[in-house]
């Protein structure tokens, strides 16, 4: 069992709330695009990765159990 | 708690059923709502909803009535606006004239836009707050309407944004000598001006409307104070909002003097068993040391819709709010982002003092950094707010800006 990160860019505006929340998976890049630092977080970083999701106005990003 | 009442169908509405289910509340929800529409989102709707893509623009609902009904449980009470409260016997009046009966309420009815005198019933004449507003304005810059925006705040600049973009005429008519300056400041004010004049918006400061032309019960333009008539086919006014507490007068909730806002604790108690979320409340918040504000913020609105859920079911576990402010705001090109709070002791225009034409404030309120405003600067924008909440000290936040031990301008 395992944590993934899934990002749909379709939908990211990389307004970069995700990386006020979890700055260790998440960063903007200067263009303005979201860099994952980390795809597949350990589970101590469940629930800032939760808090990221839920930061996000535009649902570009899920959690998911692999 | 048996039954958990949202009044509000909101993001902070949404926000709240959905945190109330995920706390594992399992006693029925209603979630009541004044538009007919399911919960949907609004920053899109001064934005991507009215560019012209030549497609329909994204639905802007958050969930489908099969989720809200299915998944979370939730009772849809829509297109039924609430008109009284009774604290006392935990009774919602409805506007078809039910009763709602509640163990725990989440006030979260927003506000509506401020409109101008004499517009009513004027064809051509829109807010830009709700879903139907922005079809509306859509359709009208669809069909190549002239727009004057009345109003330079976000709104409206995004709305004449849209125009230009669409190489539509545009005009935005400010009363202020200087758009925005009571909310980020001169300089800042400045250079959200030169934004609109590099794009061909004719914006107009330090002008009054005088009234609205019309002819055959449509606007025809806008007649300002100095006599001058801006024809016009599309007048979006932007001029703020004021909260929806109209159905709380008398109810026992406590409504702010200046603008009739719920007023709230740390916990967003407003009254026993009522906790409010949102555009509607007043609440002093500990990251600022209890600074009291009334934010028109999408992330405060989510964090408020979940934290007034789980407190209204769990009183004696209620946690306080301490929230850094957040907004965003897209004009032409760029992207004006906004951390923290913007009255301030001393307001820094470090991208001045560095030669950099992409905007950077900093805002101190004593030894502290309280707010950062930035133009186009994506990657640095969150890492301030990181600042802000970690209560970084003013010299903390020169050093990471790369102004450390220079002597600030007067």
């Amino acid at each position: 069992m395992g944590l993934r990160i899934e990002l749909d860019e379709s939908k990211c505006s990389g307004l970069g709330l995700c990386e006020a929340e979890a700055p260790e998976l998440f960063e903007v890049r200067d263009d303005g695009s979201l860099a994952v630092l980390d795809a597949t977080p350990s589970d101590e970083h469940r629930e800032a990765c939760e808090a990221a999701i839920a930061s996000c106005p535009t649902e570009a990003l899920r959690l998911v159990e692999s | 708690m048996d039954h958990l009442v949202v009044v509000g169908a909101s993001l902070a509405g949404i926000r709240a059923v959905e945190a109330a289910r995920r706390a594992g509340h399992e006693g029925a929800v209603t979630l009541v709502g004044a538009e007919r529409h399911l919960p949907y989102d609004r920053p899109p709707l001064s934005k991507a909803f009215l560019d012209d893509t030549g497609c329909e623009p994204a639905d802007p609902r958050f969930r489908t009535e099969e989720h809200l009904h299915d998944e979370l449980g939730v009772a849809l009470r829509l297109g039924v606006p609430a008109t009284s409260l009774d604290t006392g016997a935990k009774l919602i009046g409805l506007d078809d004239g039910a009763e709602l009966g509640y163990d725990a309420l989440v006030v979260a009815t927003g506000g509506a836009a401020r409109t101008l005198p004499g517009s009513e019933g004027l064809s051509g004449v829109h807010a830009l707050r709700t879903w139907d507003d922005a079809l509306a304005v859509r359709a009208a810059l669809d069909a190549g309407a002239r727009t004057v925006v009345v109003g330079a705040g976000f709104i409206g600049s995004e709305v004449a944004s849209a125009a230009r973009k669409r190489g539509l005429s545009a005009t935005v008519v400010e009363a202020l000598p200087v758009p925005l300056v009571r909310s980020v400041g001169e300089d800042m004010g400045r250079a959200c001006a030169d934004l609109h004049r590099d794009h061909g918006t004719d914006l107009r400061c330090g002008e009054t409307v005088d009234r609205l032309e019309s002819a055959g019960g449509a606007v025809t333009g806008v007649r300002l104070g100095s006599g001058e008539v801006l024809p016009a086919d599309l007048v979006v006014v932007g001029i703020g909002v004021a909260p929806c507490t109209g159905w709380l007068e008398g109810s026992g909730v406590t409504l702010h003097e200046r603008d009739r806002g719920v007023v709230a604790d740390a916990t967003l108690r407003a009254a026993d068993g009522v906790y409010a979320a949102g555009d509607v409340v007043h609440f002093p918040n500990h990251l600022f040391d209890g600074e009291v504000m009334r934010l028109e913020h999408w992330t405060t609105a989510a964090e408020q819709g979940a934290l007034a859920a789980k407190n209204a079911l769990d009183p004696g576990a209620a946690r306080e709010l301490g929230t850094v402010p957040y907004f965003w705001s897209d004009w032409y090109d760029s992207r004006i982002q906004f951390v923290g709070r913007p009255s301030a002791d001393e307001i820094r225009v470090v991208s001045a003092e560095q030669g950099d034409d992409r905007f950077l404030a900093l805002y101190r309120r004593g030894d502290r950094l309280v707010g950062t405003i930035t133009i186009d600067r994506p990657t640095q924008i969150m890492k301030y707010k990181r600042l802000i909440a970690q209560r970084a000290s003013w010299a903390e936040a020169l050093e990471f800006a790369g102004v450390a031990g220079e002597v600030s301008r007067a």
